[in-house]
């Protein structure tokens, strides 16, 4: 009954136009509304923190990353110090938020810097490092997945261990081992010399930890796959191992992984903010969410805003991801389609 | 069925020595560190050096280190911090536990709770207006970081409001059981809260997806042309079959968290559990209190994931036959 | 004659039933003026290419369609009472009480959790004032009936203990648990290997004879029809195109649908080059033309089939077709002649 019902819709819809899978899926997809919304506060957010440098120099007139213990600053008609005394003589406090575009917006950290101008700053670090090892890890994934999904037998044996490897150790506990040794003395490996504060150490170490992830399902996937009569043809007509990898399964693994694409950028952020909290993550001079967030520590029952404006912008960029990761996943997900029209 | 568990049993063996490897190669085999000192401790004395190196045979092969690095670890148990020198690790260990599972069986309780409810509500209502609204809630109980979530809630709870409102919320700290069981939930109920929203949002979102899934299933239609109430319907067919993705998350959530995920939250709120001593091990790069930690938290996730395919297994009966 | 208004003792009456869901592209009638009645013990077979509508129109008298887009208009009469239209409440204690389902899918159509024997008891109990014991006793007398071998171990079995043909049967025992006047079969046999078929048709007769019910066999196999229905119901594009005894319409088919049907079954009798098609596709739901649904693909059209034509016949063999009987014979013997059908 509900293929009945399936088919009465699924001519309804293409006795239109016969147009490409892809094509249909964005479509569907553009007339999500909650997920074209997510996409754009996700745009906006990244625009903004792309806008860093031009807000330091031409608003903040300041270097939120060179300690600011001795400034001062201007507010309506009183110049004030950047580091307050406090009221009891002992230790000093930093300004508090001047909700004032051109000067410390959200008031100074315990250094001096600005936080606005650095949470902008942070922002483009974060982002970096989610967006980028959300790719290195999808890429892996797929292209261990599909290898040991098509070619089977040791193959699969090796990589499906590898992965057991990896996943069996807790996430976070792999993620903070590896982070404490290599974030602290960098990693030289042969030929491979990654420097101890460089962010492709962060980077690298999250993408790795949830290769499992999604490797696991793309070559189940592929097993699937392998079994399907389109696949039977191209052997038949002679198309070698790498065409058939590229042209054949890689085409139908795709919509997929598309839809983990969004939701593993998330779950990159929110692990990148926790090792950087931890001091295991982004290091100084670099700042992200995650650095700020902790530097907000000290500050967080005097200062608060250091602390909760770069976690506001990780739930925000979260928030949307995951929404325009569902809006994905309705559009794309061939299971999902089964079900979603009727 | 008990074959089906000895053959879980031997594979979570084997996965635990696996482990055990890979934590021994990261901290100890890893170019440029220097274990000898991180054993030692701080201010060793180049004949402790000396005596620490023979021990774990830092200068044999790396098979040999490694055995006597998990004698030491597990039958002698005489590892001790670098920090504290002479502070031995198991019973810093034994003795954060019960903290820690103080805060995850009150978690566990109200997300179970909230995240089902939520789950069910959701489904129920589908398309409606109470579906997105509750979809949302657990979006966005998914991706607020769970340590910062502990320091807003800090910040809420001891700063202007906590002469007031929230007077009755203590510093922070934690009371054991025994002493005042009071105390100890009051002690515990922000972190409690805390650390359940994360995981009332999976499970809620999880949940629908499944719920949604299985209402779609062919049995189900069977169910209806038997002449059952939906709310039959709903709880004794649909709910059962999603609760087999539910167990098996659940496990292994435990698994983790008892193992010492919630290493923020205990920081946050000063509770001393195995996540804080992990945190503060972390701080100082004490190597043996870290891999002490490393090692029972690892325990937990593979014990937690054999019995959940134990128990999959039980509430599953079609995986009795393949195993 | 047409179908008899009063539908006097028909166990299932049902008059100019139309199901049409709204969906992005237009309005979808996938069942558009279904008429026919089912007598008390009779076997009705509804036959028709996937999308005539078959299984929809079933199910939506049964209030089994739960699209919120679907609007159902006509009249149902079960046992004389009006079902369409009733609250999902009031239709709970038809389905399964009253009126049984089998399904095609016997591999998905059971709970994977629950055992068998839970299954007919719950639904035993959902009708009947009953213990759990005497449930369980009258759940081992069902599964005896329907061949099952050892129900009394059989019946603390899962699902998936069993194989697909003694499934079906499982599926069967639960909608004849309580003794319902009206069992509807969809597709029953399709998922189905060809011995199995033939057993499952079998026990669906000889159940049919000791329980007294009626039963409407949904199916696309003209086979399964001949084998054993007692009267036919043929659908095209959501619309009744043949009705009558099944000797009859097998016999002396009349619309050129219907010829197509049985011109496509492979005889052992009739030596054929081809297989005979139906040329064309099925009708698009959204472009059902104006007039006869068939008669684009229909080799004998004429110019007055752009008017929609009505069902019906001088005896209780009607038809929904412009051609005459004079028409029809002319055709029949030219076909013989050339050695078809």
């Amino acid at each position: 009954m509900a293929e009945e019902v399936n088919i009465i819709n699924k001519v309804a819809m293409t006795a239109v136009d016969s147009e490409s899978p892809w094509r249909s899926s964005l479509r569907q997809l553009r007339r999500n509304r909650a997920a074209m919304t997510a996409l754009g506060v996700l745009l906006f957010m990244v625009v903004v923190t792309l806008l860093a440098p031009f807000y330091a120099h031409h608003f903040a007139h300041d270097n939120p990353f060179v300690p600011n213990l001795q400034g001062r600053i201007k507010i309506g008609n009183h110049f004030r110090e950047v580091m307050q005394t406090n009221t009891t003589g002992l230790g000093v406090t930093p300004v508090g938020p001047t909700w004032n575009f051109s000067k410390y917006f959200l008031g100074a950290d315990e250094l001096g810097r600005d936080v606005f101008a650095r949470v902008l700053y942070g922002g483009r670090v974060t982002l970096l490092i989610g967006f980028s090892s959300g790719l290195i890890c999808i890429t892996v994934a797929t292209v261990l997945g599909m290898l040991a999904g098509y070619f089977g037998r040791a193959t699969d044996w090796i990589i499906s261990r590898l992965l057991d490897i990896i996943w069996a150790f807790p996430i976070y506990l792999l993620a903070i081992s590896l982070s404490v040794i290599l974030v602290t003395n960098g990693l030289d490996l042969g030929i491979i010399h990654i420097g101890a504060g460089s962010l492709l150490l962060p980077i690298l170490i999250i993408a790795s930890v949830y290769v499992p992830y999604v490797a696991r399902p793309v070559r189940g996937i592929v097993f699937s796959l392998k079994e399907r009569d389109f696949i039977h043809a191209a052997v038949a007509s002679g198309a070698s191992d790498w065409h058939i990898l590229r042209k054949e399964i890689l085409p139908n693994v795709m919509p997929s992984v598309i839809v983990f694409f969004p939701l593993m950028v998330a779950l990159n952020i929110l692990t990148e903010s926790a090792l950087s909290t931890l001091g295991i993550g982004v290091q100084p001079p670099e700042a992200s969410w995650g650095t700020i967030i902790n530097d907000g520590l000290q500050l967080l029952h005097t200062r608060p805003w250091v602390a909760i404006a770069p976690g506001i912008c990780i739930v925000i960029v979260c928030v949307a991801l995951n929404i325009f990761g569902d809006g994905v996943r309705d559009a794309f997900d061939p299971r999902a389609k089964l079900r979603g029209s009727i | 069925m008990l074959r089906f568990i000895s053959k879980r049993l031997a594979s979570a063996l084997l996965v635990m020595f696996t482990i055990s490897v890979l934590v021994f190669l990261i901290f100890f085999a890893t170019p440029g560190v220097d274990p000898a000192a991180r054993i030692a401790g701080k201010s060793a004395t180049p004949a402790v050096l000396r005596q620490v190196a023979k021990e774990f045979g830092l200068n044999r092969p790396l098979p040999i280190r490694y055995g006597l690095m998990m004698f030491h670890l597990f039958i002698k148990q005489d590892l001790t911090s670098y920090v504290n020198i002479g502070d031995r690790i198991i019973p810093q260990i034994t003795a954060a536990a019960p903290i820690t599972l103080s805060l995850i069986f009150g978690a566990v309780v109200i997300w179970l709770f909230v995240g089902i409810s939520a789950g069910v509500v959701a489904a129920k209502n589908k398309g409606k207006f109470i579906d997105p609204l509750v979809m949302f809630f657990g979006i966005t109980a998914i991706s607020i970081p769970v340590f910062w979530l502990g320091e807003m809630v800090s910040i809420i709870t001891q700063g202007g409001l906590h002469r007031t409102v929230f007077a009755w919320v203590p510093n922070g700290g934690y009371v054991s059981l025994t002493q005042s069981p009071w105390q100890w939930a009051l002690h515990l109920f922000w972190p409690w809260v805390t650390l359940a929203s994360l995981y009332a949002g999976i499970y809620a979102r999880v949940l629908r997806g499944e719920l949604i899934n299985n209402m779609n299933e062919d049995y189900i239609r069977t169910a209806r042309a038997k002449g059952l109430s939906e709310r039959r319907i709903l709880y004794r067919h649909a709910l059962r079959c999603s609760m087999i993705t539910i167990v098996s998350l659940f496990g292994l959530d435990v698994g983790v968290l008892v193992g010492g995920a919630a290493l923020l939250t205990e920081v946050v709120f000063g509770l001393q559990g195995v996540g804080w001593l992990t945190y503060q091990g972390l701080q100082n790069l004490d190597l043996p209190l870290i891999m002490g930690c490393v090692m029972y938290g690892a325990f937990f996730v593979v014990l937690a994931s054999a019995v959940v395919d134990v128990l999959y297994a039980y509430i599953d009966p079609r995986i009795r036959v393949v195993a | 004659m047409s179908l008899d208004p009063t539908s006097a003792g028909a166990v299932l009456s049902v008059r100019d039933l139309s199901v049409s869901f709204a969906t992005r592209l237009g309005v979808v009638r996938a069942v558009d003026g279904l008429s026919f009645d089912v007598g008390p013990k009779e076997v009705l077979g509804i036959v028709g290419e996937s999308g005539s509508g078959k299984s929809v129109a079933m199910y939506s008298m049964l209030g089994l369609v739960r699209d919120a887009n679907v609007s159902i208009s006509g009249s149902v009469r079960f046992e004389g009472r009006e079902i369409l239209g009733l609250s999902d409440t009031e239709m709970q204690s038809v389905r399964g009480g009253d009126v049984g389902m089998i399904f095609q899918d016997p591999m998905t159509a059971l709970t994977p959790v629950y055992t068998v024997g839970w299954q007919i008891v719950e639904q035993l109990r959902a009708h009947n004032e009953m213990t759990k014991k005497a449930a369980y006793e009258r759940a081992k007398e069902l599964l005896a009936e329907v061949g099952i071998p050892n129900p009394t171990s059989r019946v603390n079995h899962y699902p998936h203990e069993f194989s697909g043909g003694m499934r079906q049967r499982v599926v069967i025992a639960m909608a004849l648990s309580c003794n319902p006047k009206l069992l509807i079969a969809d597709e029953p046999t399709t998922a189905l290997d060809v011995t199995t078929q033939a057993q499952i048709l079998d026990l669906m007769g000889r159940l049919q004879a000791t329980h007294g019910s009626s039963i409407v066999i949904i199916t696309h196999d003209m086979g399964v029809i001949a084998e054993i229905a007692h009267r036919v119901v043929v659908m095209y594009a959501g619309r009744p195109a043949e009705i009558g005894p099944e000797l009859d319409v097998v016999r002396a088919p009349r619309h050129p649908y219907t010829w197509g049907l049985l011109g496509a079954v492979p005889r052992a009798d009739v030596k054929t080059r081809r297989l005979v098609t139906i040329p064309g596709n099925a009708v698009s739901p959204l472009e059902v033309p104006i007039g006869c649904a068939f008669a684009p693909r229909c080799q004998y059209r004429m110019e007055i089939c752009v008017e929609r034509p009505p069902l019906r016949g001088a005896d209780d063999h009607l038809d929904a077709c412009w051609l005459s009987d004079e028409q029809r014979l002319a055709i029949r013997s030219t076909a013989t002649v050339r050695g078809e059908a």
